[in-house]
């Protein structure tokens, strides 16, 4: 076995081991490829959550960046005053800024910071890491909770199936902000993501990508089989991947249509939609919304 | 240690913490029969503690793997088999 300073000799690892991620973490395997793919030249701005938790177990870091956790709403905003810093101070061509959270943090309650930090112009890499759930709080249900998911507040029962409310399209609300750069990854797909990372980078300006990173203490789901899932969720059309720059959408196709069951059934946050109390005009909906997608986006064909 | 208004540590320090102990389903066993070294256990693993430098010559860290199985799972020549924390080969 090797040192732990031979090791750092393979290079890439920006955001150390010993962090406190459950096992088969795919937020704290998404952070990793991003760091690797943006490099040292970076500052990053973390919101609360299990990202910044396991992370930064006082008095530890795992990261090998200038990294500062904000507050749980205000992490756009923290990025837009260290850039704005960076370029009086003419130092904005030497380093990137990074703005990251998590879904609760982007959808719900730092939307404002964040609409703000695109308006503005800021030139920030925001970066959501979509586990569809207030996860470190003890899985609530967020504005990134997909259809008939069951969260702690969402619970199906008698009277409901799960959650009843749409997963709010943010990357289409950074679209309408006409910014440069919009791109939703996966962590199943680490080198669309890697490139993603990278050209994000390369363009000055207000950038957001969302990457959607299985949980499996949240989604009940076996931590062997992250990378599994988070591609189900592309290949049956449920998370589309996609960039937008300049107004031009560019899609990742898919080879075929694999039915929306093949990736529920693999998590036991949709396990109701399986039992002998019906279930089954919610996964037809669940995969109307697939359809709509690959319709929408053009993912099957050349 | 004096605590101060926020907290500034040191970068990387975190690998104090070995995260090893917490496996309790096995760790991954490497066969290094038909590695074809794609790198994917390596850039699959969420410790980060996956190395190898070519064909045949990856492993883990196990004072940080927590045994999630990822890799077992990614690699496509299934050349990683996960075995019970008993097994000396492993
Ligand atoms: C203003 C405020 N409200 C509530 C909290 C409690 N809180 C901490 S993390 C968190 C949920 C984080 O969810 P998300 O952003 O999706 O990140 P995840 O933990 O799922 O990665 C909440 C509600 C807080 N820290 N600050
Ligand atoms: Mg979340």
């Amino acid at each position: 076995m090797l040192e732990v300073e031979e090791q750092d000799k393979f290079g890439d690892h920006l955001f150390a081991s010993g962090h406190t991620a459950c096992p088969g973490c795919g937020q704290s395997l998404a952070a990793r490829l991003v760091l690797r793919a943006a490099g040292r030249n970076v500052i990053v701005v973390n919101s609360t959550g299990c990202l910044e938790v396991f992370s930064s177990k006082y008095p530890e870091s795992a990261w090998e960046v200038p990294w500062l956790h904000s507050l749980f709403e205000n992490t756009a905003a923290v990025a837009a005053g260290i850039e704005a810093a960076l370029k009086i101070n003419g130092q904005l061509d030497k380093v990137r800024v990074i703005a990251q959270g998590g879904d609760g943090s982007t959808a719900d309650i730092g939307l404002g910071a964040i609409s703000g930090m695109f308006e503005r112009g800021h030139d920030v890499l925001y970066i959501c890491y979509d586990n569809e759930a207030y996860m470190n709080t003890g899985i609530q249900r967020s504005g990134l909770t997909p259809y008939y998911a069951r969260t702690t507040t969402s619970p199906p029962g008698r009277v409901s199936m799960g959650n009843w409310r749409p997963k709010k399209d943010v990357p289409q609300i950074a679209v309408a902000h006409e910014i440069p750069y919009v791109a939703t990854a996966s962590v199943g797909y680490h080198l669309d993501l890697d490139r993603k990372i990278r050209r994000a980078l390369s363009i000055r300006g207000p950038k957001y990508m969302q990457i959607h990173v299985p949980c499996p203490l949240g989604w009940g789901s076996d931590p062997a089989h992250t990378i599994d899932i988070a591609r189900l969720a592309v290949n049956t059309g449920l998370y589309p991947l996609y960039e937008v720059e300049e107004g031009e959408t560019k899609v990742q196709k898919i080879p075929r249509k694999v039915p929306v069951e093949e990736y529920l059934k693999l998590q036991t946050r949709f396990r109701h939609l399986f039992g002998k109390n019906g279930g089954k005009k919610e996964l037809e909906e669940i995969q109307r919304i697939a359809d709509r997608n690959i319709e929408k986006y053009g993912l099957i064909g050349k | 240690m004096k605590i101060t208004l926020g907290t500034v540590t040191h970068p990387g320090g975190s690998r104090v913490n070995k995260t090893g102990s917490w496996r309790t389903a096995g760790k991954p066993h490497f066969l290094h029969q038909r590695c074809i070294a794609c790198d994917l256990c390596a850039l699959s693993c969420p410790e980060g503690c996956i190395f190898g430098t070519g064909q045949k010559t990856y492993y883990a860290n196990e004072d940080y793997c927590k045994g999630c199985g990822i890799c077992a799972n990614v690699c496509p020549v299934e050349d990683i088999e996960m075995v019970s924390e008993e097994d000396e080969h492993g």
